[in-house]
Protein backbone atom coordinates (compact mmCIF):
# COMPACT_ATOMS: atom_id res chain seq x y z
CA UNK A 1 0.00 0.00 0.00
CA UNK A 2 2.93 2.20 0.73
CA UNK A 3 4.72 2.06 -3.01
CA UNK A 4 1.01 3.30 -4.38
CA UNK A 5 0.84 5.95 -1.80
CA UNK A 6 3.92 6.76 -3.10
CA UNK A 7 3.32 6.54 -6.63
CA UNK A 8 0.30 9.46 -6.43
CA UNK A 9 2.88 11.52 -4.77
CA UNK A 10 5.80 10.98 -7.14
CA UNK A 11 3.15 11.99 -9.76
CA UNK A 12 1.72 15.00 -7.60
CA UNK A 13 5.52 16.17 -6.81
CA UNK A 14 5.97 16.03 -10.59
CA UNK A 15 3.28 17.83 -11.65
CA UNK A 16 3.25 20.73 -8.80
CA UNK A 17 7.02 21.13 -10.28
CA UNK A 18 6.21 21.53 -13.58
CA UNK A 19 4.20 24.56 -12.61
CA UNK A 20 7.16 25.98 -10.74
CA UNK A 21 5.71 24.92 -7.37
CA UNK A 22 6.76 22.05 -4.13
CA UNK A 23 4.78 20.08 -1.67
CA UNK A 24 5.74 22.56 1.21
CA UNK A 25 5.30 25.71 -0.91
CA UNK A 26 8.73 26.58 -1.72
CA UNK A 27 9.81 28.19 -4.83
CA UNK A 28 12.28 25.60 -6.69
CA UNK A 29 15.37 27.53 -5.74
CA UNK A 30 14.27 28.11 -1.65
CA UNK A 31 16.27 26.58 0.46
CA UNK A 32 14.03 25.23 3.90
CA UNK A 33 14.28 26.94 7.02
CA UNK A 34 18.03 26.61 7.75
CA UNK A 35 19.21 27.03 11.58
CA UNK A 36 22.92 26.46 12.98
CA UNK A 37 24.09 26.31 16.54
CA UNK A 38 27.75 26.29 17.35
CA UNK A 39 29.58 24.40 20.52
CA UNK A 40 26.79 21.68 22.06
CA UNK A 41 29.17 19.24 22.89
CA UNK A 42 31.63 19.91 25.61
CA UNK A 43 34.16 17.17 25.01
CA UNK A 44 34.17 18.19 21.18
CA UNK A 45 36.83 20.74 20.78
CA UNK A 46 34.47 21.90 18.76
CA UNK A 47 30.58 20.92 17.69
CA UNK A 48 27.52 22.32 15.59
CA UNK A 49 24.31 21.34 15.27
CA UNK A 50 22.52 22.13 12.01
CA UNK A 51 18.83 21.73 11.34
CA UNK A 52 17.61 22.39 7.46
CA UNK A 53 13.72 21.53 7.83
CA UNK A 54 13.57 18.29 9.19
CA UNK A 55 16.55 17.24 8.45
CA UNK A 56 19.43 17.19 11.68
CA UNK A 57 23.20 16.77 11.63
CA UNK A 58 25.79 16.78 14.32
CA UNK A 59 29.19 17.84 13.71
CA UNK A 60 32.14 17.11 15.88
CA UNK A 61 35.58 18.06 15.91
CA UNK A 62 38.50 16.21 17.96
CA UNK A 63 42.48 17.68 16.99
CA UNK A 64 44.91 15.30 18.19
CA UNK A 65 48.75 15.28 17.20
CA UNK A 66 49.91 12.40 14.39
CA UNK A 67 52.06 11.76 11.55
CA UNK A 68 52.10 13.67 8.02
CA UNK A 69 51.57 12.06 5.09
CA UNK A 70 54.56 11.14 3.35
CA UNK A 71 53.70 13.46 0.37
CA UNK A 72 52.59 16.49 2.63
CA UNK A 73 55.19 16.30 5.28
CA UNK A 74 54.69 20.21 6.44
CA UNK A 75 51.12 19.83 6.42
CA UNK A 76 48.74 19.22 9.22
CA UNK A 77 45.94 16.03 8.39
CA UNK A 78 42.12 16.54 7.70
CA UNK A 79 39.97 13.47 7.96
CA UNK A 80 36.48 13.36 7.26
CA UNK A 81 33.84 10.46 8.56
CA UNK A 82 30.03 10.53 8.00
CA UNK A 83 27.69 7.90 10.40
CA UNK A 84 24.55 6.94 8.75
CA UNK A 85 23.27 6.55 12.55
CA UNK A 86 20.31 3.87 12.26
CA UNK A 87 17.95 5.92 14.41
CA UNK A 88 17.68 8.34 11.52
CA UNK A 89 15.65 6.51 9.18
CA UNK A 90 14.40 3.62 8.32
CA UNK A 91 16.85 3.03 5.37
CA UNK A 92 19.71 3.15 7.77
CA UNK A 93 21.18 0.25 9.05
CA UNK A 94 24.62 -0.24 11.81
CA UNK A 95 27.86 -1.44 10.55
CA UNK A 96 30.59 -0.35 8.97
CA UNK A 97 30.47 2.71 6.45
CA UNK A 98 28.53 1.56 3.01
CA UNK A 99 29.21 3.80 -0.23
CA UNK A 100 26.39 6.67 1.20
CA UNK A 101 28.36 7.72 3.97
CA UNK A 102 31.44 7.60 1.82
CA UNK A 103 30.35 9.30 -0.35
CA UNK A 104 28.28 11.70 1.71
CA UNK A 105 32.12 12.22 4.16
CA UNK A 106 34.10 12.44 0.96
CA UNK A 107 31.93 15.63 -0.40
CA UNK A 108 32.24 17.09 2.86
CA UNK A 109 35.87 16.50 2.66
CA UNK A 110 36.14 18.23 -0.57
CA UNK A 111 34.24 21.02 -0.26
CA UNK A 112 36.58 22.00 2.75
CA UNK A 113 39.92 20.41 1.45
CA UNK A 114 39.43 22.31 -2.07
CA UNK A 115 38.43 25.63 -0.37
CA UNK A 116 41.44 25.65 1.09
CA UNK A 117 39.24 26.73 4.49
CA UNK A 118 42.45 24.93 6.52
CA UNK A 119 45.80 26.62 6.37
CA UNK A 120 47.07 23.11 7.17
CA UNK A 121 51.11 24.16 7.03
CA UNK A 122 50.02 26.09 10.09
CA UNK A 123 48.98 22.86 11.34
CA UNK A 124 52.40 21.04 11.03
CA UNK A 125 54.83 21.16 14.34
CA UNK A 126 57.87 19.27 12.79
CA UNK A 127 58.00 18.68 9.04
CA UNK A 128 57.89 15.02 8.76
CA UNK A 129 57.70 14.20 12.12
CA UNK A 130 54.73 15.78 13.69
CA UNK A 131 51.07 17.43 12.88
CA UNK A 132 48.51 18.07 14.12
CA UNK A 133 45.06 15.98 13.05
CA UNK A 134 41.94 17.28 13.03
CA UNK A 135 38.79 14.80 13.10
CA UNK A 136 35.46 15.99 11.63
CA UNK A 137 33.10 13.73 12.37
CA UNK A 138 29.59 13.77 11.16
CA UNK A 139 26.37 12.86 12.72
CA UNK A 140 23.06 12.17 10.60
CA UNK A 141 20.31 12.70 13.37
CA UNK A 142 17.20 12.88 11.42
CA UNK A 143 17.20 12.21 7.61
CA UNK A 144 14.61 14.25 5.63
CA UNK A 145 16.87 14.64 2.54
CA UNK A 146 19.77 16.96 1.20
CA UNK A 147 21.77 15.53 4.25
CA UNK A 148 24.79 16.73 1.66
CA UNK A 149 24.70 20.56 2.16
CA UNK A 150 23.27 19.86 5.76
CA UNK A 151 26.58 17.88 6.46
CA UNK A 152 28.58 20.30 4.74
CA UNK A 153 27.70 23.55 6.56
CA UNK A 154 27.45 21.68 10.34
CA UNK A 155 31.35 20.81 9.25
CA UNK A 156 32.17 24.14 8.75
CA UNK A 157 30.52 25.65 12.26
CA UNK A 158 31.88 22.84 13.67
CA UNK A 159 35.77 23.68 12.50
CA UNK A 160 34.85 27.37 13.08
CA UNK A 161 33.60 26.60 16.69
CA UNK A 162 36.84 24.16 17.07
CA UNK A 163 39.31 25.35 20.03
CA UNK A 164 42.34 22.93 19.55
CA UNK A 165 45.05 22.99 22.58
CA UNK A 166 47.97 24.92 22.20
CA UNK A 167 51.03 22.23 21.16
CA UNK A 168 54.62 22.48 21.11
CA UNK A 169 57.13 20.68 19.71
CA UNK A 170 60.42 20.12 21.56
CA UNK A 171 62.94 17.53 22.14
CA UNK A 172 60.61 14.73 19.85
CA UNK A 173 58.09 15.09 22.28
CA UNK A 174 54.83 17.43 22.24
CA UNK A 175 54.07 19.64 24.61
CA UNK A 176 50.81 20.99 25.69
CA UNK A 177 50.67 23.95 27.09
CA UNK A 178 47.74 25.79 29.05
CA UNK A 179 44.90 27.83 27.10
CA UNK A 180 43.41 26.94 23.50
CA UNK A 181 43.92 28.19 19.81
CA UNK A 182 41.46 28.59 16.70
CA UNK A 183 41.94 26.85 14.30
CA UNK A 184 43.86 28.79 11.11
CA UNK A 185 40.64 29.10 8.64
CA UNK A 186 40.20 31.66 5.93
CA UNK A 187 37.53 30.26 3.47
CA UNK A 188 33.56 29.60 4.41
CA UNK A 189 32.29 26.67 1.12
CA UNK A 190 29.01 26.23 0.90
CA UNK A 191 27.87 23.52 -0.74
CA UNK A 192 25.12 23.81 -2.42
CA UNK A 193 22.88 20.63 -4.06
CA UNK A 194 20.35 20.14 -6.59
CA UNK A 195 17.64 17.66 -7.58
CA UNK A 196 16.63 17.24 -10.98
CA UNK A 197 12.83 16.34 -11.09
CA UNK A 198 11.68 16.04 -14.63
CA UNK A 199 13.44 18.72 -16.50
CA UNK A 200 13.60 21.14 -14.46
CA UNK A 201 16.61 21.72 -11.06
CA UNK A 202 15.09 22.33 -7.67
CA UNK A 203 17.18 23.11 -4.48
CA UNK A 204 17.46 21.55 -1.20
CA UNK A 205 15.46 18.28 -2.00
CA UNK A 206 13.50 16.86 1.21
CA UNK A 207 13.34 12.74 1.55
CA UNK A 208 10.17 12.81 -1.24
CA UNK A 209 11.68 14.80 -3.87
CA UNK A 210 15.08 12.76 -3.60
CA UNK A 211 13.17 9.49 -3.88
CA UNK A 212 11.32 10.83 -7.21
CA UNK A 213 14.86 12.46 -8.39
CA UNK A 214 16.39 10.98 -11.71
CA UNK A 215 19.91 12.32 -10.67
CA UNK A 216 21.25 15.89 -8.23
CA UNK A 217 24.06 17.00 -8.49
CA UNK A 218 26.20 19.29 -5.22
CA UNK A 219 28.35 22.33 -6.09
CA UNK A 220 30.70 23.74 -3.37
CA UNK A 221 31.81 27.71 -3.49
CA UNK A 222 34.11 29.62 -1.77
CA UNK A 223 33.75 32.88 -0.29
CA UNK A 224 35.60 34.48 -3.30
CA UNK A 225 32.99 32.77 -5.76
CA UNK A 226 34.76 29.88 -7.29
CA UNK A 227 33.12 26.76 -7.52
CA UNK A 228 36.06 24.21 -5.55
CA UNK A 229 34.23 21.25 -5.63
CA UNK A 230 31.26 18.95 -8.13
CA UNK A 231 29.74 15.60 -7.08
CA UNK A 232 26.67 14.26 -9.36
CA UNK A 233 24.75 11.34 -7.83
CA UNK A 234 22.22 8.97 -8.87
CA UNK A 235 21.27 7.29 -11.89
CA UNK A 236 20.10 10.17 -14.28
CA UNK A 237 21.23 12.84 -16.50
CA UNK A 238 21.81 16.26 -17.04
CA UNK A 239 22.32 17.89 -19.86
CA UNK A 240 25.04 20.35 -20.28
CA UNK A 241 22.97 23.73 -20.01
CA UNK A 242 21.52 22.16 -17.03
CA UNK A 243 25.16 22.01 -15.39
CA UNK A 244 26.10 25.12 -16.74
CA UNK A 245 23.01 27.05 -14.69
CA UNK A 246 23.06 25.08 -11.79
CA UNK A 247 26.81 26.09 -11.16
CA UNK A 248 25.49 29.62 -12.08
CA UNK A 249 22.50 29.07 -9.26
CA UNK A 250 24.82 27.64 -7.05
CA UNK A 251 26.88 30.71 -6.11
CA UNK A 252 23.96 32.96 -5.92
CA UNK A 253 22.55 30.74 -3.23
CA UNK A 254 26.06 29.86 -1.50
CA UNK A 255 26.47 33.88 -1.29
CA UNK A 256 23.09 34.38 -0.13
CA UNK A 257 23.50 31.18 2.83
CA UNK A 258 26.82 33.01 3.73
CA UNK A 259 25.09 36.30 4.18
CA UNK A 260 22.38 34.46 6.55
CA UNK A 261 24.93 32.77 8.63
CA UNK A 262 27.22 36.52 9.09
CA UNK A 263 29.94 34.19 7.95
CA UNK B 1 59.81 9.96 -5.91
CA UNK B 2 60.74 12.46 -8.48
CA UNK B 3 61.44 16.06 -8.04
CA UNK B 4 58.31 18.22 -8.85
CA UNK B 5 58.52 20.14 -12.16
CA UNK B 6 58.62 24.01 -11.92
CA UNK B 7 56.09 24.79 -13.78
CA UNK B 8 53.46 21.90 -16.06
CA UNK B 9 53.45 24.39 -19.34
CA UNK B 10 56.74 25.57 -20.74
CA UNK B 11 57.41 29.09 -22.58
CA UNK B 12 56.11 27.19 -25.73
CA UNK B 13 52.97 26.34 -24.13
CA UNK B 14 53.36 22.48 -23.62
CA UNK B 15 52.90 20.51 -21.25
CA UNK B 16 55.27 18.11 -19.75
CA UNK B 17 54.63 15.22 -22.54
CA UNK B 18 54.92 17.61 -25.11
CA UNK B 19 51.04 18.21 -25.71
CA UNK B 20 49.10 21.19 -26.26
CA UNK B 21 46.67 22.29 -23.92
CA UNK B 22 43.62 20.90 -25.84
CA UNK B 23 45.11 17.61 -26.78
CA UNK B 24 44.59 14.63 -25.63
CA UNK B 25 47.16 11.23 -24.39
CA UNK B 26 47.10 8.64 -27.37
CA UNK B 27 44.28 6.35 -26.54
CA UNK B 28 44.01 2.39 -27.74
CA UNK B 29 40.86 0.43 -27.16
CA UNK B 30 40.38 -2.88 -27.66
CA UNK B 31 37.12 -4.93 -27.23
CA UNK B 32 36.45 -8.76 -26.30
CA UNK B 33 39.63 -9.39 -24.47
CA UNK B 34 38.88 -12.05 -21.90
CA UNK B 35 37.46 -14.79 -23.32
CA UNK B 36 35.68 -16.01 -19.86
CA UNK B 37 33.87 -12.70 -19.23
CA UNK B 38 30.59 -12.28 -21.30
CA UNK B 39 31.80 -8.88 -22.43
CA UNK B 40 34.62 -7.36 -22.13
CA UNK B 41 37.26 -4.32 -23.08
CA UNK B 42 40.87 -2.56 -22.45
CA UNK B 43 41.94 0.86 -22.42
CA UNK B 44 45.75 2.15 -22.89
CA UNK B 45 45.24 6.09 -21.84
CA UNK B 46 48.88 7.41 -21.91
CA UNK B 47 50.09 5.06 -19.06
CA UNK B 48 46.62 4.14 -18.00
CA UNK B 49 46.30 0.20 -18.58
CA UNK B 50 42.65 -0.72 -17.36
CA UNK B 51 40.65 -3.61 -17.64
CA UNK B 52 37.08 -4.20 -17.73
CA UNK B 53 34.78 -7.42 -17.12
CA UNK B 54 30.98 -8.15 -17.56
CA UNK B 55 29.23 -11.25 -16.36
CA UNK B 56 25.34 -11.42 -16.87
CA UNK B 57 22.86 -10.57 -16.98
CA UNK B 58 22.59 -13.38 -14.66
CA UNK B 59 20.61 -14.22 -10.95
CA UNK B 60 21.59 -11.83 -8.33
CA UNK B 61 23.89 -12.67 -6.09
CA UNK B 62 23.48 -12.08 -2.84
CA UNK B 63 19.49 -13.09 -4.16
CA UNK B 64 18.18 -9.77 -1.93
CA UNK B 65 20.07 -7.57 -3.90
CA UNK B 66 17.45 -8.21 -6.95
CA UNK B 67 14.97 -5.96 -8.05
CA UNK B 68 11.45 -6.84 -9.09
CA UNK B 69 11.17 -4.25 -12.26
CA UNK B 70 15.02 -3.63 -13.25
CA UNK B 71 18.73 -4.93 -13.76
CA UNK B 72 21.14 -4.20 -10.89
CA UNK B 73 24.44 -3.09 -11.82
CA UNK B 74 26.97 -4.05 -9.73
CA UNK B 75 30.41 -2.22 -10.26
CA UNK B 76 33.93 -2.47 -8.62
CA UNK B 77 36.33 -0.29 -9.33
CA UNK B 78 40.00 -1.77 -8.54
CA UNK B 79 43.65 -0.49 -8.46
CA UNK B 80 46.19 -3.20 -8.30
CA UNK B 81 48.76 -2.94 -5.74
CA UNK B 82 51.92 -2.30 -8.15
CA UNK B 83 49.72 0.19 -9.97
CA UNK B 84 50.88 3.52 -8.53
CA UNK B 85 54.27 4.56 -6.94
CA UNK B 86 53.74 3.25 -3.70
CA UNK B 87 52.21 0.17 -3.19
CA UNK B 88 48.41 0.22 -2.67
CA UNK B 89 46.62 -2.41 -0.56
CA UNK B 90 44.76 -4.69 -2.19
CA UNK B 91 41.56 -3.84 0.82
CA UNK B 92 38.90 -1.61 -0.79
CA UNK B 93 39.96 2.03 -0.13
CA UNK B 94 37.06 4.51 0.24
CA UNK B 95 38.46 6.35 -2.52
CA UNK B 96 37.73 3.17 -4.82
CA UNK B 97 34.31 2.62 -2.83
CA UNK B 98 33.17 6.06 -4.07
CA UNK B 99 34.35 5.68 -7.34
CA UNK B 100 32.76 2.04 -7.80
CA UNK B 101 29.84 4.47 -6.85
CA UNK B 102 29.82 7.07 -9.41
CA UNK B 103 30.97 4.75 -12.33
CA UNK B 104 27.99 3.00 -12.00
CA UNK B 105 26.01 5.71 -11.75
CA UNK B 106 27.45 7.13 -15.01
CA UNK B 107 26.83 3.76 -17.15
CA UNK B 108 22.93 3.26 -15.31
CA UNK B 109 21.60 6.08 -17.53
CA UNK B 110 22.95 4.43 -20.77
CA UNK B 111 21.72 1.12 -19.39
CA UNK B 112 17.86 -0.09 -20.50
CA UNK B 113 17.90 -1.86 -16.81
CA UNK B 114 13.88 -2.58 -17.56
CA UNK B 115 14.62 -5.42 -19.95
CA UNK B 116 16.07 -7.48 -17.42
CA UNK B 117 14.28 -7.74 -14.12
CA UNK B 118 15.34 -9.66 -11.45
CA UNK B 119 18.80 -9.86 -13.03
CA UNK B 120 22.56 -8.77 -12.23
CA UNK B 121 25.34 -7.69 -14.29
CA UNK B 122 28.57 -7.48 -12.33
CA UNK B 123 31.03 -5.30 -14.11
CA UNK B 124 34.58 -5.61 -12.28
CA UNK B 125 37.23 -2.95 -13.21
CA UNK B 126 40.73 -3.48 -12.72
CA UNK B 127 43.56 -0.31 -12.89
CA UNK B 128 46.40 -2.19 -13.92
CA UNK B 129 48.46 0.87 -14.19
CA UNK B 130 47.57 4.16 -13.29
CA UNK B 131 48.81 7.40 -14.25
CA UNK B 132 45.89 10.14 -14.08
CA UNK B 133 42.30 10.30 -15.10
CA UNK B 134 41.77 6.41 -14.63
CA UNK B 135 38.00 7.13 -13.57
CA UNK B 136 37.30 8.70 -16.74
CA UNK B 137 39.24 5.78 -18.87
CA UNK B 138 37.51 3.07 -16.74
CA UNK B 139 34.17 4.37 -18.10
CA UNK B 140 35.15 4.37 -21.56
CA UNK B 141 36.24 1.07 -21.51
CA UNK B 142 33.60 -0.22 -19.33
CA UNK B 143 30.55 0.99 -21.43
CA UNK B 144 32.38 -0.88 -24.20
CA UNK B 145 32.45 -3.87 -22.67
CA UNK B 146 28.76 -3.59 -21.91
CA UNK B 147 28.04 -3.32 -25.23
CA UNK B 148 30.34 -6.37 -26.29
CA UNK B 149 28.27 -8.27 -24.01
CA UNK B 150 25.47 -7.63 -25.55
CA UNK B 151 23.06 -5.51 -23.24
CA UNK B 152 20.72 -3.31 -25.01
CA UNK B 153 22.03 0.13 -24.30
CA UNK B 154 20.91 3.56 -25.15
CA UNK B 155 24.21 5.18 -26.34
CA UNK B 156 27.99 4.70 -25.16
CA UNK B 157 29.18 6.28 -21.91
CA UNK B 158 32.32 7.97 -23.17
CA UNK B 159 34.21 10.12 -20.10
CA UNK B 160 37.45 12.83 -20.24
CA UNK B 161 38.82 15.24 -17.79
CA UNK B 162 40.01 18.61 -18.31
CA UNK B 163 41.15 20.79 -15.86
CA UNK B 164 43.63 23.91 -14.78
CA UNK B 165 47.07 23.50 -15.36
CA UNK B 166 49.52 26.38 -14.92
CA UNK B 167 46.36 29.30 -15.10
CA UNK B 168 45.75 27.12 -18.56
CA UNK B 169 42.35 24.89 -18.90
CA UNK B 170 43.96 21.67 -20.29
CA UNK B 171 42.14 18.78 -21.50
CA UNK B 172 42.84 14.92 -20.15
CA UNK B 173 45.44 15.47 -17.40
CA UNK B 174 47.89 13.44 -16.39
CA UNK B 175 49.14 12.01 -13.07
CA UNK B 176 51.13 15.44 -12.60
CA UNK B 177 48.62 17.49 -13.85
CA UNK B 178 46.34 15.65 -11.27
CA UNK B 179 48.80 16.20 -8.58
CA UNK B 180 50.09 19.47 -9.21
CA UNK B 181 47.80 21.14 -10.94
CA UNK B 182 44.60 23.67 -9.51
CA UNK B 183 41.46 21.90 -10.84
CA UNK B 184 40.32 18.30 -12.48
CA UNK B 185 36.64 18.23 -14.35
CA UNK B 186 36.10 14.50 -14.96
CA UNK B 187 33.54 14.16 -17.59
CA UNK B 188 31.15 11.34 -18.64
CA UNK B 189 28.79 11.98 -21.54
CA UNK B 190 26.19 10.00 -23.48
CA UNK B 191 27.21 12.16 -27.48
CA UNK B 192 24.13 11.10 -28.78
CA UNK B 193 21.43 12.28 -26.39
CA UNK B 194 23.88 15.11 -25.12
CA UNK B 195 23.61 13.89 -21.74
CA UNK B 196 26.19 14.36 -18.65
CA UNK B 197 26.50 10.94 -16.91
CA UNK B 198 29.08 11.51 -14.38
CA UNK B 199 30.48 15.43 -13.27
CA UNK B 200 32.94 15.85 -10.25
CA UNK B 201 35.16 18.67 -9.81
CA UNK B 202 38.04 19.47 -7.22
CA UNK B 203 39.68 22.53 -7.02
CA UNK B 204 39.13 25.83 -7.74
CA UNK B 205 37.84 27.40 -10.99
CA UNK B 206 35.67 30.81 -11.76
CA UNK B 207 32.69 30.44 -13.41
CA UNK B 208 33.91 30.88 -16.87
CA UNK B 209 37.10 28.96 -16.10
CA UNK B 210 34.02 26.06 -15.08
CA UNK B 211 32.22 26.77 -17.96
CA UNK B 212 35.43 26.40 -20.66
CA UNK B 213 36.18 23.17 -19.00
CA UNK B 214 33.04 21.44 -18.97
CA UNK B 215 32.96 22.38 -22.78
CA UNK B 216 36.90 21.31 -23.94
CA UNK B 217 35.88 17.76 -21.46
CA UNK B 218 33.09 17.05 -23.96
CA UNK B 219 35.22 17.83 -26.70
CA UNK B 220 37.36 15.30 -25.68
CA UNK B 221 34.60 12.83 -24.44
CA UNK B 222 33.66 13.11 -28.46
CA UNK B 223 36.76 12.38 -29.51
CA UNK B 224 36.82 8.64 -27.79
CA UNK B 225 33.60 8.43 -28.53
CA UNK B 226 34.79 7.68 -32.23
CA UNK B 227 37.36 5.41 -30.96
CA UNK B 228 34.86 3.58 -29.41
CA UNK B 229 32.98 2.71 -32.21
CA UNK B 230 35.76 1.79 -33.96
CA UNK B 231 37.07 -0.16 -31.09
CA UNK B 232 33.52 -2.11 -30.98
CA UNK B 233 33.27 -2.45 -35.02
CA UNK B 234 36.99 -3.86 -35.26
CA UNK B 235 35.95 -7.04 -32.49
CA UNK B 236 32.95 -8.14 -34.87
CA UNK B 237 35.15 -7.48 -38.72
CA UNK B 238 37.17 -10.11 -37.30
CA UNK B 239 34.59 -12.68 -36.12
CA UNK B 240 33.03 -11.97 -39.68
CA UNK B 241 36.16 -12.93 -41.54
CA UNK B 242 36.94 -15.92 -39.32
CA UNK B 243 33.26 -17.19 -40.36
CA UNK B 244 34.06 -16.55 -43.57
CA UNK B 245 36.87 -18.58 -43.94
Amino acid sequence: MAAVVAKIKQKQIGVLIDKGKRLDGRGLTDYRDLKVEQGLIERAEGSARVHLGKTEIVVGTKVETGEPFSDTPNEGVLTVNAELVPLASPGFEAGPPDENSIELARIVDRGIRESKMIDTEKLCLEAGKKVIVVFVDVYVLNHDGNLIDASALAAVAALLNTKMPNYEYEDGEVKVKSGTTALPLSQHPVTVTFAKIGDKLVVDPQLEEEEVMDARISMAVDDDENICAIQKGGSGYFVPEQVLEASRLAVKKAKEIREKLDW
Amino acid sequence: MNDKPERLIDKKGLRLDGRKPDQMRPVKLEVGVIPAADGSAYIEQGKNKILVGVYGPREAHPKHLALQDRLVLKCRYHMAPFSVQERKSPAPSRREVELSKVIREALEPAIFTELYPRTMVDLTIEVLQADGGTRCASISAASLALADSGLPMRDLVVACAAGKADDKIVLDLMDEEDKLGSADVPVALMPSLNAITLLQMDGKLSQDEFERAVSLAIDGCKQIYLLQKDALKAKYKNVKAEGEE
